[in-house]
């Protein structure tokens, strides 16, 4: 049987952890930034393949 | 070439530390800094959530650049003490690894910048990557004794990203506040290099001490003295200066005329007798100078946002 206390472990588990921790954060970002974005009506589409009028700067 | 494999065991893995050390977080505490002031004193504002991202990306993105030059400088890193146990030339993050991360950072700062703030602050953050990683690292800081001059102009951008964050643009101002960053690293680290015993020579980078002497490193540091208070002069006379930055461009520029001027004035012969001493004072105003000019900029905002 295979003992998992060895140093490398917990150095891959602190690593791990570590990286989980940093996905977590900018996933919380990503988040807080789109509530604020939404919620302040800025525009949530783009131009791309299909003609979008209300899109067009009113003259 | 230094050989790097007897620094190598096969089976390290690197522990999260050791991809922090990658993005030099000390380097990127003064990006943190300056980019802030810049973002703060800028016309206009973010909602607080926009301006905590840009700030976030920015420094990401610095750190990137510190990941890629690591990577690209492991060779000279390993002969220097000062740099031997970085992570790449000790041979806990291996190079190719390095150079992912950075590469990896850098398109989710810039990107994430992009989408938080404004494409044109972006631009100006990816400029500022490349500009490190490859027109400083790759290209000149091998090749050139103004190498400082160079490294220093990459080190100056965060306060004008801080800046086009909120404002979509750049301004005098702005210039300005990046002009001030990058005409006072030469001066900075070539007193630090006139009273060290740096092994910069051994690893093959030209510094101005060894290539041109310290008589021209002498003079040196008084030109860029003399350009460095002229530029903090104009910028406490912008918008963004006030009676704070005033005082401390005044006070702190003629302090640092005098060490400059009394460190052109004397040869080695002298420092040696004083062990370097007005060498030493003058390093460590610079260290005061950079942060108490930023933060006088601050306490101006501060000081307006109280009287508006």
């Amino acid at each position: 049987m295979i003992k998992a206390t060895h140093e490398l472990h917990e150095r891959r588990k602190s690593r791990n952890f570590g990286v989980g921790l940093v996905l977590i954060g900018l996933i919380a970002v990503v988040f807080a930034l789109t509530v604020v974005k939404v919620t302040r009506g800025d525009p949530m589409q783009a131009f791309d393949h299909v003609v979008r009028p209300e899109l067009e700067i009113a003259e | 070439m230094a050989d790097l494999s007897i620094n190598t065991p096969s089976d390290y893995e690197p522990s999260f530390g050791d991809y922090v050390a990658l993005l030099k977080p000390r380097v990127m505490s003064l990006v943190v800094f300056t980019a802030l002031v810049g973002l703060l004193v800028a016309p206009g504002s973010l909602h607080p959530i926009e301006a905590f991202a840009a700030i976030l990306f920015i420094a990401l993105g610095a750190g990137a650049s510190g990941a890629l030059n690591m990577w690209y400088d492991a060779d000279i890193d390993a002969v220097m003490r000062r740099t031997a146990k970085r992570p790449v030339p000790s041979g806990r993050v291996a190079p190719g690894e390095a150079l992912a991360i950075g590469i990896g950072l850098s398109g989710i700062a810039v990107v994430m910048m992009a989408l938080a703030t404004n494409l044109f602050a972006a631009g100006l953050l990816a400029f500022t990557i490349f500009f490190y990683a490859v027109i400083y690292t790759m290209w000149l800081k091998r090749l050139t004794p103004q190498n400082i001059v160079i490294g220093g102009a990459a080190g100056a951008f965060p306060p004008m990203i801080g800046w086009a964050a909120v404002t979509g643009d750049v301004s005098m101002a702005s210039i300005l506040m990046f002009a001030l960053t990058f005409t006072w690293t030469p001066p900075h680290f070539w007193a630090l290099a006139l009273f060290t015993k740096s092994d910069y020579g051994d690893a093959g980078v030209p510094m101005l001490t060894v290539t041109h002497g310290r008589r021209t490193t002498r003079v040196h540091i008084l030109a860029y003295t003399i350009a460095v208070a002229g530029v903090a002069l104009a910028l406490a006379l912008t918008e963004v200066g006030g009676p704070i930055t005033i005082t401390i461009a005044v006070v702190l520029n003629s302090m640092f005329l005098l060490g400059a001027v009394r460190i052109w004035k004397r040869d080695d012969a002298a420092a040696e007798a004083d062990n370097y001493l007005a060498e030493r004072r003058f390093f460590k105003l610079s260290l005061y100078y950079l942060f108490l000019h930023f933060a006088a900029l601050l306490a101006d905002a501060a000081l307006r946002g109280v009287m508006a």
